[in-house]
């Protein structure tokens, strides 16, 4: 990558500490004490705030009873993905943010990372501690590895298909390997979880890109069910001139470099970063612990409006980001073929647009040069078209398939979970996609019987008060 | 100004707050420590004939993260010989004259060798005497400790013994080991016993290793049954106390035992009649230094209670502790949620719901969490304020319901008076 003015390049360990866990595993002892806190709600908000509806006061009154492969049980139950979601949920807003100690004014419980102490003797160790239905005869593709994927896969082979994951890239994972701030979660740990599925007898084909490599119809043919969990594609342009000068990466594929190997990333002495997404915040704290001097966050409109979770917003500030609120980018600027600076233009709030959101606009004649020596967009992912319009009857609004409650689309066959519906959420959701996909696909095979409800016995009435005293 | 003197059948010390006989009061080191750090009083660790002890002897109840809510213990009496403990108690007694220093024995049921013993502890110069008829553990085994406090008869002959040649006010300790204290309370009172103390450990099996099933704690694979205390043990000890202080014939002043760690629960016993107090579990957990808190609790709570001196309170609570046929069976109380305290645990549903009475219910709208009780059949049983995790949300209030009090044995009789005299 040519960058004019490089940062100067840091030593491989203070990498290995500048994109070290930022929240470390919990020693047994700070587990069994958090654990202890716990008050056992009752249809707890912790488990209605979870996508994937985990029993969170269940694991970890386990925790507390020292019962640990008890705990990762009732996670992995719920949410196969429960080791990346212990490190990569935006636990304040879910889980821990729906902890009824909160009203108390009270820190809530460690949901989180006592998720990941459950989970990471099972999940990292290979343990396998899920029921398994016998093999029924059925296979099942999933296109796509990431988080979504493995949650589909994980539970069409817990129902007793043979499942087949393709995966384009060299690694399975997805985002969890490639797509997530290093801090938060390791290749070695997202790898981990991937293998844990492997080792629940699902079968991985890497390298092997769905609609080029293997055919759709050579798909379509070969399975009694598909589900698409390819996410979304290579970051979105700008639509500004000069995006192709040298210095100007994508958010998605600067992440990916930095979570394949740190030590070869080269990052800016200034670094812009445009948009103010969660992505976008990874994108500036990595480009910031990789050594730049400055890294500075555009969104076009306020602070208010600010897309990144509040936490994210606060480990950016923690990191040093500074946020340059209502300014646009309109031209990458460049000498000697590479980024010099970029010219902006600040924007004022207009009336709520589509989204719900006042408008930004431009103020006319407000133009002006950011210097700077390296740009980050991060205003959003393409979407992987192309494969949408290979199969037969699937709708595509915007970009995102079209599901039924089920996750199935157009095509009865064929089932979308993840990014590639939502335009870009969780891991948590993806899980919770996949799940539901695995059940909707069972049922459509098996029918609605093949999903037992467990229904209520007989109850008697509830006896009556007793009678007061006669005097 | 309050004052905290302290006198127990005419020992004397300048708080209540002893420490019980048992591996705090070991040695002469340990005792001028505790009274250095402001223990009013000291019960030596238990004199008797030589004996040896194992290891390892402690073992111990957690609740959650909290550790040590029980605390059992095979270890016996002294391990030291007679001549150490004997010139340590006289230069314990020589360099604090002013706190209480009570010498703890549990010999062979032999006149003669209790009249020895009693000679040689009291001339060291301490201020009394505690019997050991509690020990559960060992010591029982050999006809000791509470082999001796079971027997009424026992208890009573042998503190006849010790009162013939005792100089100094005699304290018979008492096993909670029996199904009815009463009688070797009152045993204890016919020996002439100038006061007693209670109450020693409870017979207890504290846990077991389930890698190696072995009990606890382990002595080369195996264990014994121990003596249970710690906070644990607090309710029963006040059960216990408030049995003797409020039984008619019973008259001897007592020294309140069992699970005190903090000054509140050294005022329950002083409320339940006990003019003194004795630590153990709490010391042996976090060391002499507690007793500072202990002393500035109770003096804050005399001061705010307008109480000068501890008999102001002593007893206060021993008439309301009543038989359960004496209760108002037409008070009535029921549970009232304060919405704004209320942080939407649920767990007061689903402890009524599933545990007790089925008075509270869900409001069915997952965004209101806040339940409801149902006052009509909330039978005022207090759970669901005992499980609110947040203080003061549940409360109890009466309700009045116009019914004059009556008690079940005034019903009994009222319903035997026949029909005409009931309504």
């Amino acid at each position: 990558m040519g960058i004019a003015n490089p940062a100067i390049p840091l030593s491989p360990e203070q990498i290995a500490k500048n994109l070290a866990d930022i929240a470390p595993a919990m020693l047994a002892e700070e587990a069994y004490a958090e654990a202890s806190r716990c008050l056992f709600c009752y249809d707890a908000p912790c488990t209605r705030a979870c996508p994937t509806s985990i029993n969170v006061p269940e694991f970890i009154k386990r925790i507390a009873a020292r019962n640990i492969v008890g705990a990762a049980t009732t996670i992995l139950d719920a949410n196969l993905m429960g080791a990346s979601c212990a490190r990569a949920c935006p636990t304040e807003v879910l889980c821990e943010g729906a902890c009824v100690y909160n009203h108390e004014k009270a820190p809530p419980i460690q949901i989180g990372r006592l998720q990941r102490f459950a989970t990471d003797p099972v999940v990292l160790s290979g343990k396998m501690v899920l029921s398994m239905a016998p093999p029924n005869g059925k296979k099942v593709a999933v296109v796509g590895s990431g988080p979504g994927g493995l949650a589909a896969a994980g539970e069409l082979r817990r129902l007793g298909y043979a499942v087949t994951v393709y995966e384009a890239k060299d690694q399975p994972g997805g985002l969890n390997t490639f797509g997530i701030a290093p801090y938060k979660l390791t290749n070695a740990d997202a790898l981990a979880e991937a293998e844990y599925v492997r080792k629940m007898g699902v079968e991985f084909v890497l390298n092997t890109r769905v609609g080029k490599d293997i055919s759709i119809d050579k798909v379509n043919d070969d399975y009694a069910a598909v589900v698409i969990a390819i996410g979304l594609g290579a970051t979105a342009p700008l639509g500004i001139t000069g995006e192709s000068i040298d210095g100007v990466v994508g958010a998605t594929e600067f992440i990916e470099q930095v979570r394949r190997d740190p030590a070869k990333v080269t990052v800016g002495k200034r670094v812009v970063v445009v948009g103010a997404g969660n992505t976008a915040i990874d994108a500036a704290t990595e480009a910031k612990r990789l050594g730049a001097d400055q890294v500075t966050i555009l969104y076009r409109r306020s602070e208010k409006e600010k897309p990144c979770y509040e936490y994210e917003y606060m480990l950016a500030k923690k990191d040093g980001v500074v946020f340059q609120w209502l300014t646009a980018p309109v031209q990458v600027q460049a000498q000697r073929g590479a980024v010099s600076g970029l010219k902006c233009v600040k924007m004022k709030l207009g009336k709520p647009d589509a989204s719900g959101r006042p408008a930004p606009e431009p103020i006319a004649g407000s133009e002006f040069n950011f210097a700077c020596d390296m740009v980050i967009k991060s205003t959003g992912q393409q979407k992987l078209i192309e494969l949408y319009r290979q199969v037969k009857g699937l709708v595509e609004r915007g970009g995102k398939v079209q599901v039924n409650e089920s996750m199935q689309t157009g095509n009865p066959k064929w089932f979308a979970v993840g990014d590639c519906v939502s335009g870009g959420k969780e891991v948590v959701n993806a899980a919770a996609d996949g799940k539901r996909a695995a059940y909707g696909i069972h049922r459509m095979l098996f029918g609605d019987a093949a999903v037992p409800v467990r229904k209520p016995g007989p109850r008697l009435e509830k006896p009556a008060p007793h009678p007061p005293m006669p005097f | 100004m309050v004052d905290l003197t302290s006198n127990l059948a005419g020992i004397t010390s300048p708080n209540p707050f002893w420490l019980a006989s048992a591996p705090p009061t070991n040695s002469a080191y340990q005792v001028m420590k505790a009274f250095d750090c402001g223990w009013g009083g000291a019960v030596w660790k238990t004199i008797g004939e030589p004996i040896v002890n194992v290891s390892s002897r402690y073992s111990s109840v957690n609740y959650k993260n909290f550790r040590m809510m029980g605390l059992n213990n095979i270890e016996l009496i002294t391990d030291r010989s007679l001549a150490d403990n004997l010139r340590e108690l006289r230069e314990v007694k020589k360099h604090y004259p002013k706190h209480a220093l009570v010498a703890s024995l549990m010999v062979e049921s032999k006149r003669e060798t209790w009249h020895t013993y009693v000679k040689q502890v009291e001339d060291c110069g301490v201020d009394g005497l505690e019997l050991n008829f509690g020990c559960p553990h060992g010591m029982s085994e050999r006809g000791m400790g509470s082999a001796v406090g079971q027997v009424p008869d026992y208890a009573c002959q042998i503190t006849e013994w010790v009162k013939e040649v005792a100089r100094t006010p005699v304290i018979v300790k008492l096993t909670p080991n029996i199904s009815n204290i009463v009688y070797p309370g009152l045993a204890a009172q016919k020996g002439k016993a100038d006061a007693v103390s209670l109450i020693n450990t409870i017979n207890s099996i504290t846990g077991i290793d389930l890698d190696t099933f072995e009990p606890r704690p382990k002595v080369r694979g195996h264990s014994s049954h121990g003596g249970y205390c710690g906070p644990a043990v607090k309710p029963i000890a006040l059960n216990l106390v408030a049995a003797l202080t409020s039984h008619p014939e019973f008259k001897l002043p007592v020294s309140g035992i069992g699970g005190i760690e903090t000054w509140q629960d050294a005022v329950e016993f002083m409320l339940l009649g006990a003019t003194n107090v004795q630590v153990c579990t709490a010391v042996m957990h976090y060391g002499f230094r507690i007793v500072d808190g202990l002393i500035s609790g109770l003096t804050e709570w005399m001061q705010a209670k307008g109480f000068e001196k501890l008999a102001d309170f002593r007893g206060k609570t021993i008439g309301r502790i009543k038989d359960w046929g004496d209760l108002d069976l037409n008070y009535k109380i029921v549970a009232s949620i304060d919405r704004g305290k209320c942080i939407g645990c649920q767990v007061c549903y689903i402890a009524c719901e599933d545990g007790a009475h089925q008075s509270i219910a869900l409001s069915g709208d997952p965004k209101d969490r806040v339940p409801k009780v149902l006052e009509d059949v909330c039978v005022g049983c207090n759970l669901c304020s005992l499980v609110c995790p947040v203080d003061g949300c549940i409360t109890m209030k009466e309700v009045d319901n116009g019914r004059p009090s009556v008690s079940w044995r005034q019903y009994q009789a009222k319903l035997a008076a026949g029909p005409a005299a009931a309504h």
